[in-house]
């Protein structure tokens, strides 16, 4: 494997973005959407989650070491490019810089929200419907976790079509030019439960 | 008598490889069905400024004028492209020319392509028929098949997919999609299918394919319509069966 580290990290980077991370954002969107039923409706489905047996092997392996892994290797990918969207100013260009600068976007973000909920919930805070009303009771905080949440799931959409491409799935520029369209209307569907779901909190 | 019609050039200049680089202005009379050269060859005549001033001609590369060789790949109002076929006519005016700084360069619009030579020799990029006896014919290559591999083919190692592409910089040792596409060509040609393993294997180390971030300026800049993103992504397909077989094991790993 020596000397093939780095097909094996980039490969590793674009898995771990699509499994478990991809999914993990799928199901945590999906949870808070409880929250549009209510502060209980989305408590039960909170608890349900705490109930995971060995819940914090189950956290590091499947989230922690993942998204660190993906975030550091990232930012190392991201300031190895050399944006060019002047004079290139096509589709796919774009997308390319939005990718890095909402993975760059995304580690501040993240770390900002798991500080303010995992590790407080460590030092004693309970995690419940009033602590995210509480947080973004703030229009401001309000306004960065919109943000944080449509760039994670821009990520994940325009993440899983390099997915595609980078393993090699779909090769023909037609099954390319589809998969934009399968991946713009994931991003939509996402988006929409995602930040439906921080509005909930919001009210 | 009318006044002589003229076309103005606004040319980027350095005079060694590690000078600080400089704006030069000349105006040239017009000749109707002017390239880019032939300005080029009238700058070299009398190498004089639009102010009037003496000036050294301005060096650049060229060798076949029909879009084959890809030496004379430059800046040409920004895009990257050949120089000879590159029509005064059906450019914006003022025409900025600048060297491809993605490559080290010599002088003026000299550029220095060794590595992208070197990254062919890296993949290699040829066809091993040598023995010590008469191997005989290889096997035969369908004509259909021969015709899709004459596209991959047109590659010339000009330079301007790796000056449009985002991941080759100095930051990276990104390799570019040209030599990835001599791969996919030799990979598919049925006596170099011989050694598609070992290519595989060297496009999987360092600087190779993993590097492609897909941002997919190379296949809309290269100057002959080679499928180079088709190409990069049937690649990650072969590099994908490589890896399972080089880490599991396989009799056709060879």
């Amino acid at each position: 494997m020596a000397g093939n580290r780095e097909f094996f990290n980039r490969r590793l980077h674009s898995l771990f973005g699509v499994i478990p991370i991809g999914i993990f954002l799928i199901v945590h969107l999906t949870i808070n959407y409880q929250a549009t039923k209510g502060a209980e409706a989305y408590n039960a489905a909170a608890g349900l989650m705490e109930k995971i047996p060995f819940l914090l092997a189950v956290e590091t392996l499947v989230i922690y070491i993942p998204i660190l892994f993906h975030a550091i290797y990232g930012v190392y990918i991201s300031f190895t490019a050399r944006p060019n969207n002047i004079r290139f100013s096509t589709f796919r260009n774009w997308m390319f810089l939005l990718q890095r600068i909402t993975g760059v976007f995304l580690i501040i973000f993240i770390a900002w929200h798991v500080w303010e909920t995992r590790i407080a919930k460590a030092l004693g805070a309970e995690v419940n419907f009033d602590m995210m009303a509480n947080i973004v009771d703030n229009p401001a905080m309000l306004a960065f976790y919109i943000v944080g949440i449509v760039s994670a799931t821009f990520h994940l959409s325009n993440g899983l079509w390099s997915f595609f491409v980078s393993w090699g799935i779909t090769v023909s520029p037609r099954s390319q030019r589809v998969l934009t369209t399968v991946t713009l209307l994931i991003f939509v569907a996402v988006t929409f439960i995602g930040v439906r779901a921080i509005l909930a909190f919001a009210v | 008598m009318a006044e002589q019609k003229t076309v103005k050039f606004i040319i980027e200049r350095q005079d060694t490889p590690d000078s600080t680089p400089y704006q030069e202005t000349f105006e040239i009379p017009y000749r109707p069905n002017m390239n880019v050269i032939s300005a080029l060859m009238e700058i070299q005549r009398n190498p004089v400024t639009a102010d009037g001033k003496k000036t050294s001609p301005v060096a650049w590369e060229m060798n076949c004028l029909e879009e084959v060789c890809g030496a004379c790949s430059m800046v040409i109002n920004g895009k990257p492209r050949q120089a000879c076929s590159t029509m005064v006519d059906k450019l914006e005016h003022p025409i900025r020319l600048a060297p491809m700084r993605t490559f080290p360069v010599v002088r003026d619009l000299v550029i220095d392509r060794s590595r992208m030579f070197d990254s062919l020799k890296k993949v290699k990029a040829w066809i091993p028929i040598d023995g010590t006896y008469d191997l005989g014919p290889g096997p035969r290559m369908p004509e259909n098949k021969r015709q899709w591999a004459y596209e991959l083919s047109k590659c010339m190692t000009c330079g301007v997919c790796l000056e449009a592409c985002p991941n080759v910089n100095a930051n990276s040792n990104f390799m570019g999609p040209a030599p990835l596409s001599q791969v996919r060509l030799f990979n598919s040609h049925p006596t170099g299918a011989m050694n598609k393993a070992e290519r595989l294997n060297a496009i999987m180390g360092d600087g190779g394919l993993a590097n492609c971030g897909n941002s997919q300026n190379c296949v809309q800049a290269c100057p002959k319509g080679i499928p180079l993103t088709t190409s990069i992504a049937a690649l990650n397909r072969e590099a994908t069966v490589q890896m399972f077989r080089d880490f599991f094991g396989s009799d056709y790993s060879y």
